[in-house]
């Protein structure tokens, strides 16, 4: 392949600190190479003076495959129904709105100017369907989080105090067999606590069985991730999602890991005080606070936006308790395995409704109040707070105070009432929105070669109109390549190709087999040598995909 | 061979030992009946395996002739749709392509929950929930064995579970006729509790108890044929139970409007769930019929039944089932799969046919186009869902008698499509 120069764009690169630059970027082989002698044979030359050049963006909380997403497509064909993509010469047909086909998906992404997604919440037993729905989600390189924390294995490990080296090779085992990039724990212990028809399980509350803690399990976790080099911290979907006066617990949450890293999703879901009359506020002041004064600490939002979603989580427990909130009225709640569980709940939120106003408002608030750009992450948890192809809209609300000011007046008044986002003037910087969405989640995850346009890394790169409304400059951009090959311009796609995924590898004693052997075999519903995903495996159930593994921290690429 | 999983119903049993010494699969270990019939059956016709208007030709040949076919159709129809993972890509890709109708072999049974959750939702476990957790075990309308028949002995009477349930004491109740309860007697020979009603009159037998539960007693003294204080003793059974599961097998509700029987069931299971843990678990896949249906439905957004011919897909699960398009006329081709078993032929029909299927199939009437395809977990690797949906398993190749796989037979009528379209 020839050399590629994507010539005079005002250039955002805040892995290097290059803010709005006019710089030419240089192409060979799908990486960005230093800039070569004057006499040098451009094969293509893509005209950029008067526009901005970014990084390809990477949503790196995004439920786009494994059982519940596909739990999610079958129960709304009147989702679907009103959303069709038709198919053209290029591109196959599928539909969907908040819960789309995978194709669907792979294309509005890329459409967007996104070459990389992370799904949060693979289970173990459940990996390689997810590794299937990722692999047939095109364009865009993948990766996931693999769900741990209420698990059988690990909470017998618990109850047993077995001591955390052990422990860390249970945790390095599961990403290895999950063909993983992370570690997640969702509501720790409620999962299984459910199943022993707890309903409830605050952070030092014991679980039934076991008489561990969420604590417990939050530490242990974290502490293990960290000590396997893992880059991206554990990814924590606290206690008490959507309760008044989670606030509190999310707070002690920070706390649990006594300083290690740690990465708390959703965060809006989890900042609610119980003041005023309805007993429901905003907590993100002090959730900011606790971010800004607490290194270790980074979020994502979880922003919502009004109309129509579906919430699909693991959170049996939390889902069971909001099904009498469904919109339409339907529900799925699923036990997994003796690992997991998950549950579906179509969900509208509405402006005129308080509780939604001031959620809305209060995701907002945590993106506005939080200092750093570098620990603080654009997502909706799509599909759970909004589609992810309202990512130009939650972007204008945030580089656009007048903007935001103006559809805070159209809100439930008395939620506006309660909140403090009409005193913020903050506007985030285009050097801000490529930070949160390019730079920050690909230091977040190790990924070396992402995320950043200096020679060396992946020619993921996005071309924008420099346009007076970002909304659209956002939902548009003019040119967008993925590994230095153009894949859509203009938001519609000129070439279909099919990403890789991002998987790390920590080492682990294989001793630890010997425990699990004789657990799968009397236990299981499966056998423990089918359980792992090989390369090959990755490969023929991700669509052609290839592991791309990044490094631990211990500085090996297994 | 060890681990060896088997592809011959929603089970998907992963445990099987396979002797492959002598180039033919026999299983040594762990296979039911019905498996080392599917293993007997694959033994190898000699002689070439397609053939186009019943003559044999080289596999080429009926490539061409069936995509010729599939080109000159307005309104064709993908039937069976019984394949593993690869399969299933290709044949959705090549509907997209061919403005198909795709429907599946088991969809009328398969409706019958699909509808249920789209109308209503429902809560549900997976395999290792029951075989840990249930304390209670109740079948509506199936013995879960004539279908499943490693059921009771993988899931229900295991040693030992992973926590203070000991599954010997299980105690499990039969709601239903003519059913095979011999596998419901606990190992000590305690034996199960049956409620014997007519299938299709579980639904009020349902109704009842979801009344009972809340507080409403019914008028009716008999429900289902049976007394209700049987329905109410049956209740209190599962607002008891530490972890009740309600276990059915949709092809067994063949009556018709059964998706209102899995509806009350559902509500039944929710109501339940305010105080105590009940899960239902709806028992199928067979056929690979999760696994082709769950591809269609994460590319796609839409389940079986749905059709590509406007160049979107469209779901209508009433218009686009395989029999009344066949009834109607309006296909006028059909492509017919079925990767696992060469007795699931097509339905009769005088359009022009092509059928995808292992060698040894009988068909009434000959196939215009035949192609033997590989089965796989024998011919050769890959995936296939389980009737829980959450695990996928790993297929293996087993033998090599040159058979090609449903996905390459695909792929190469779409090559064959495109060319002619060049």
């Amino acid at each position: 392949m020839g050399l590629l120069k994507f010539a005079g764009g005002r250039v955002f690169d805040p892995e290097h600190g290059v803010d709005g630059v006019v710089q030419d970027i240089f192409v060979r082989d799908g990486r960005i190479v230093a800039a070569p002698g004057s006499d040098a044979d451009i094969a293509q030359e893509i005209d950029c003076r008067g526009r901005i050049v970014m990084s390809g963006a990477i949503d790196m909380h995004t439920h786009i495959g494994g059982g519940k997403v596909n739990i999610a497509r079958s129960m709304l064909p009147e989702d679907h129904r009103g959303d069709p993509l038709p198919r053209t010469p290029l591109t196959r047909s599928s539909c969907g709105y908040c819960a789309p086909g995978t194709l669907a998906a792979g294309y509005r992404y890329a459409e967007m100017g996104y070459t990389a997604c992370f799904e949060p919440a693979v289970l173990p037993v459940n990996a390689r369907q997810a590794h299937m729905e990722m692999g047939d989600t095109p364009i865009v390189d993948k990766g996931g989080y693999v769900m741990l924390g209420s698990d059988d294995f690990l909470l017998r490990m618990l109850a047993a105090r077995q001591d955390q080296r052990a422990i860390n090779d249970y945790v390095a085992w599961t990403i290895n067999a999950a063909q993983a990039i992370g570690v997640k724990v969702v509501n720790p212990g409620g999962i299984s606590a459910f199943k022993f028809n707890q309903r409830y399980l605050d952070l030092d509350e014991a679980h039934r069985y076991y008489q561990v803690t969420p604590r417990h399990i939050l530490k242990v976790l974290a502490q293990a991730v960290h000590d396997l080099g893992v880059p991206h911290p554990l990814h924590v979907h606290a206690s008490n999602l959507g309760l008044p006066g989670n606030v509190d617990t999310t707070l002690a949450t920070m706390q649990a890991v006594e300083g290690l890293p740690l990465h708390l999703t959703h965060i809006q879901f989890h900042s609610y005080g119980a003041e005023g009359d309805r007993k429901f506020s905003s907590g993100a002041a002090q959730i900011a606070e606790a971010i800004n004064a607490n290194q270790n600490i980074t979020a994502d939002v979880g922003q919502i936006m009004f109309g129509q979603t579906v919430t699909a989580s693991g959170d049996n427990m939390t889902q069971h308790r909001n099904s009498g909130l469904a919109s339409p009225k339907k529900f799925v709640v699923m036990d997994i395995e003796c690992d997991a569980g998950c549950g579906v709940v179509p969900f509208r939120y509405r402006d005129k409704n308080f509780v939604n106003a001031l959620q809305w408002a209060i995701g907002l608030e945590i993106f506005l109040l939080v200092n750093d750009p570098w620990r603080i992450f654009l997502t909706t948890d799509h599909p759970n707070g909004a589609p992810f192809t309202s990512y130009p809209h939650l972007i204008k609300l945030l580089m656009d105070k007048s903007y935001r000011k103006a559809m805070l007046a159209t809100i439930n008044p008395d939620a506006a009432a309660m909140s403090t986002l009409g005193s913020i003037d903050r506007e985030y910087s285009m050097y801000e929105i490529a930070t949160m969405t390019r730079a920050a989640p690909a230091r977040l995850l190790g990924l070396k070669d992402r995320g950043h346009l200096a020679p060396g890394a992946a020619a993921d790169i996005v071309v924008y109109r420099d346009d007076k409304d970002v909304e659209e400059m956002f939902a548009r951009p003019q040119y967008v390549f993925k590994d230095g090959k153009l894949v859509a311009q203009d938001g519609e796609i000129v070439a279909v190709s099919w990403g890789n995924t991002h998987v790390v590898r920590p080492e682990y004693d294989a001793s630890i087999e010997k425990q699990l052997k004789p657990y799968f075999d009397l236990f299981h519903s499966m056998r423990l040598e089918n359980f792992g995903i090989s390369d090959d495996e990755l490969c023929e159930c991700g669509h052609g995909s290839k592991a791309m593994p990044h490094a631990c921290r211990n500085g090996r690429v297994r | 061979m060890e681990n060896v999983t088997c592809p011959f119903c929603g089970l998907a049993c992963d445990d099987l030992q396979v002797d492959v010494a002598a180039g033919m699969p026999v299983p040594v270990a762990n296979a039911c009946a019905t498996s080392r019939e599917a293993y007997r059956r694959l033994a190898p016709v000699p002689g070439l395996t397609a053939r186009v208007g019943g003559t044999p030709v080289l596999l080429d040949v009926a490539v061409a002739r069936a995509a010729q076919i599939l080109g000159h159709a307005i309104n064709p129809l993908f039937g069976g749709f019984a394949t593993d993972l690869s399969g299933a890509r290709r044949i959705v890709q090549l509907a997209d392509r061919c403005g198909a109708v795709i429907d599946h072999m088991n969809s009328t049974a398969k409706l019958r929950n699909l509808l249920t959750v789209q109308d209503a939702g429902w809560i549900t476990a997976t395999l290792a929930e029951v075989k840990n957790r249930a304390d209670l075990v109740v079948l509506l309308g199936t013995d879960a064995v004539s279908r499943f028949p490693r059921f009771f002995e993988r899931f229900v009477w295991n040693e030992e579970s992973m926590f203070d349930l000991d599954p010997r004491s299980r105690e499990i109740v039969y709601v239903g006729q003519g059913l095979d309860m011999r596998a419901g007697c606990a190992p000590d020979g305690r034996a199960p509790t049956s409620i014997p009603c007519r299938v299709d009159e579980i639904g009020e037998a349902l109704g009842a108890m979801r009344s009972l539960l809340a507080g409403l007693a019914p008028q009716a003294q008999v429900v289902a044929g049976v007394p209700l204080p049987q329905w109410a003793e049956l209740l209190e059974k599962l607002r008891n139970s530490s972890y009740g599961v309600i276990v059915w097998a949709a092809p067994d509700f063949d009556f018709p409007h059964a998706e209102l029987t899995v509806q009350t069931l559902s509500a039944l299971i929710k109501d339940l769930n305010r105080t105590t843990r009940v899960c239902g678990l709806p028992l199928g896949g067979s056929d690979g019929d999760f696994t082709a249906n769950g591809v269609l439905m994460w590319q796609t957004g839409l389940p079986f039944r749905s059709s590509f011919a406007t160049g979107i897909p469209v779901y209508e699960p009433h218009l686009n089932s395989t029999q009344r398009l066949l009834d109607s006329g309006e296909a006028d081709a059909l492509l017919w799969v079925s990767a696992f078993n060469p007795n699931r032929v097509p339905p009769r029909t005088e359009l022009p046919t092509i059928v995808l299927a292992p060698p040894g199939a009988n068909f009434e009437r000959e196939p215009d186009v035949f192609i033997a395809v590989g089965t796989p977990g024998v011919d050769h690797a890959g995936h296939y869902t389980r009737t829980d949906k959450v695990v996928a398993l790993p297929l293996r190749k087993l033998r090599e008698i040159g058979l090609p796989s449903v996905e390459a037979v695909a792929a190469s009528i779409e090559a064959s499509l495109q060319q002619a379209a060049n």
